[in-house]
């Protein structure tokens, strides 16, 4: 136990960093309605039709919006802190009740996409690494091509028509159909089937980067002195790749994994757009529609929440895998 | 060569030509090597295609891309409209040509600046270290956490979208992994004994970091330069599919967008925009690829 010390250190010094990094999105954001030309009271006085220019500054004290940029950063801050990011204009509710609202369909179809993506990615690349010249790791290499060059939305609408239109195999769009079914295995049953392709089209995107990372990490550690060491000793290619190999190729894929979530989330708001899922990306889109600024700022900063948190936890993942690294 | 053979009866090892390989710039073997690679050459040869027609084009057909021509919703080759219309009757050809247009010209656009951006802050941090370099890693770190199309989104919005905020926009978000390959170049040259020859005969930093190590840290951030084209030509089709662009010019993931709730009646207004995004940065891929194998020859293992 007196291992952990350094480890528990790290990981505070590590959320001291993680606290910073949101910190400074908040003052982006206020800085961000600041520069910016029209202010959100004049997007709720053209919601509302017009309204005197007492009525405009009074509404304009009340958002705390008259006064120096300092002092909204202030107020801003003290609202995010007893957890307020500010109120929908056009939802009338409070931003974090709405997030809240959309955050579980949202992590569901990230997880499974990312999940799936690592899973087949990391099995591709390291069959695709064993034999270079062969037909699959040819696929590997095309199929990572295609997924780095096609927008992500056009692959939706693309999988939309052949699997939902031509063959009718899955729903077009939305999480439940509303036919009332009410036994829980039932609901289950009908959002994994509205699941399947979000999450596929998702997943390409990522299953294309993970299997060439994996495939290229793979070749590198196979090449490695230490698995000529093991291959001497007369261990079996089996125990070789699996037991030595692979557990060094897959650190770049858990790095990754982490590095890239802030793209995930990304991706995601587009596939969302594209299936009316009902998550945060379609609230973002709709949010752009309405011109809903707080209910915008409020989605980025919990998505760079969910951001920072998720490298974290891969933070802390790497470590249990590669004892090599204690603190640092 | 016979004539000289008798005259000079000497061992044959001198006279034997043996092919002495011509010396080649490493810029021209570079470049063989590139002109030897189909993909890479197939990939430039589609892109040159492109770039031409969306400069040429505009003027060659001059179809209007905003104004209703014909019957919505034509499929192609049933009218004069080659590709059909959509499903506000604008033909779908003119829109292709002049959204090229704006899509190559913002992905160059942003591109530059994403360059711009991550060489500068990557060979500030790179060459100074110290608190220079980790001011400016948390910098780079801070955006990388920020989910960058949810960013650019906000920016767009709140600062209307027009051609030049959404190249900002995109930059903004997309210099990061440019920045930190920068600083891991200038890491390892700066210690090279050809910067500390020039320092020390009274080199500035200025002309160390620009004139010195720059030239030699190129090569990987040609590499990266030409594949942010790509990803910003992505992430502008993302932009407008979701409705961010210029409400006065056409583009092609707008195009995709607008065509998008009319996929039952419309295959080809989202299929064919689609397919001209995919097509221009898979060649940007594959030029990238190609420029990657020529550069690093001993790396063609991937």
């Amino acid at each position: 136990m007196v291992k952990s010390a350094p480890v528990v250190k790290s990981v505070l010094r590590k959320i001291a960093s993680i606290l910073l990094l949101l910190l400074a999105v908040l003052v982006l954001n206020s800085v961000l309605i600041y520069a910016a030309p029209g202010d959100p009271v004049e997007a709720l006085v053209g919601e509302m039709g017009g309204a005197t220019p007492e009525l405009i500054a009074e509404l304009r004290a009340t958002y705390g919006l008259d006064r120096p940029l300092w002092q909204q950063i202030g107020v801003y801050l003290g609202n995010v802190v007893q957890g307020d990011l500010g109120h929908s204009l056009y939802y009338d509710q409070p931003v974090t009740t709405l997030i809240a609202s959309r955050i579980g369909p949202t992590l569901l179809l990230i997880t499974t996409a990312l999940f799936s993506a690592i899973i087949v990615g990391t099995i591709l690349g390291v069959f695709s690494a064993q034999r270079r010249n062969s037909t699959l790791s040819h696929f590997v290499t095309v199929l990572s091509l295609a997924g780095f060059s096609a927008p992500v939305f056009w692959i939706g609408i693309m999988l939309i028509l052949l699997l939902s239109v031509s063959f009718p195999i899955f729903p077009i769009s939305g999480m439940t159909s509303s036919d009332g079914t009410t036994s829980t295995l039932g609901y289950a049953m009908d959002v994994a089937h509205h699941l399947v392709l979000p999450a596929l089209t998702l997943g390409l995107i990522y299953l294309a980067f993970y299997s060439r990372l994996a495939r290229t990490s793979m070749i590198e550690v196979l090449e490695a002195d230490y698995i000529r060491t093991a291959r001497a000793k007369g261990l079996s290619r089996r125990s070789v790749v699996y037991k030595h190999a692979l557990r060094n190729a897959i650190l770049p894929i858990v790095t990754f994994a982490g590095l890239q979530f802030g793209q995930v989330i990304s991706g995601a708001v587009l596939v969302e757009t594209v299936f009316a899922w009902p998550g945060l990306g379609t609230l973002a889109f709709d949010s752009i529609l309405r011109r809903d600024t707080p209910t915008l700022l409020g989605i980025l900063f919990f998505s760079s929440l969910m951001v920072v948190v998720m490298n974290l936890l891969t933070d802390l993942l790497y470590r249990r895998i590669d004892p090599r690294i204690k603190t640092s | 060569m016979s004539d000289r053979a008798t005259e000079m009866p000497t061992p044959p090892a001198l006279p034997t030509p043996i092919a002495v390989p011509e010396a080649v710039s490493p810029t021209r073997q570079t470049w063989q090597m590139f002109y030897q690679n189909r993909a890479a050459m197939l990939g430039l040869c589609i892109l040159l295609v492109i770039i031409i027609t969306s400069i040429v084009g505009p003027l060659l057909y001059t179809v209007p891309p905003r104004e209703m021509v014909w019957m919505p919703l034509t499929p192609p080759g049933q009218s004069e409209y080659l590709l059909g219309t959509d499903y506000l009757g604008r033909d779908l050809l003119a829109g292709l040509i002049n959204g090229g247009r704006v899509t190559i010209t913002i992905g160059f656009a942003a591109a530059v600046l994403t360059v711009l951006i991550g060489v500068t802050i990557g060979a500030l941090a790179g060459f100074f270290g110290g608190w220079v370099d980790t001011t400016l890693m948390k910098v780079t770190e801070f955006f990388q956490v920020l989910p960058n199309l949810l960013f650019a989104m906000v920016v767009v919005m709140l600062f209307s979208p027009t051609l030049t905020n959404i190249a900002i926009a995109i930059g903004i978000v997309s210099w990061t992994a440019t920045a930190r390959l920068t600083r891991a170049e200038f890491l390892r040259i700066r210690e090279m004994d050809y910067v500390k020859a020039e320092r020390s005969i009274g080199a500035g930093n200025s002309r160390l970091i620009w004139k010195v190590i720059l030239p030699n840290a190129a090569p990987p951030l040609i590499i990266v330069a030409a594949l942010s084209i790509g990803s910003a030509i992505l992430f502008e089709a993302g932009l407008s599919f979701l409705g961010l662009s210029d409400p006065n010019a056409m583009s092609w993931g707008r195009m995709v967008g607008d065509n998008r709730p009319y996929i039952l009646d419309s295959v080809w207004g989202v299929t064919i925009p689609g397919l001209a995004i995919f097509l221009t940065v898979l060649a940007i891929s594959l030029v990238g690829d190609g420029l990657n194998d020529a550069i690093n020859p001993k790396l063609r293992q991937r």
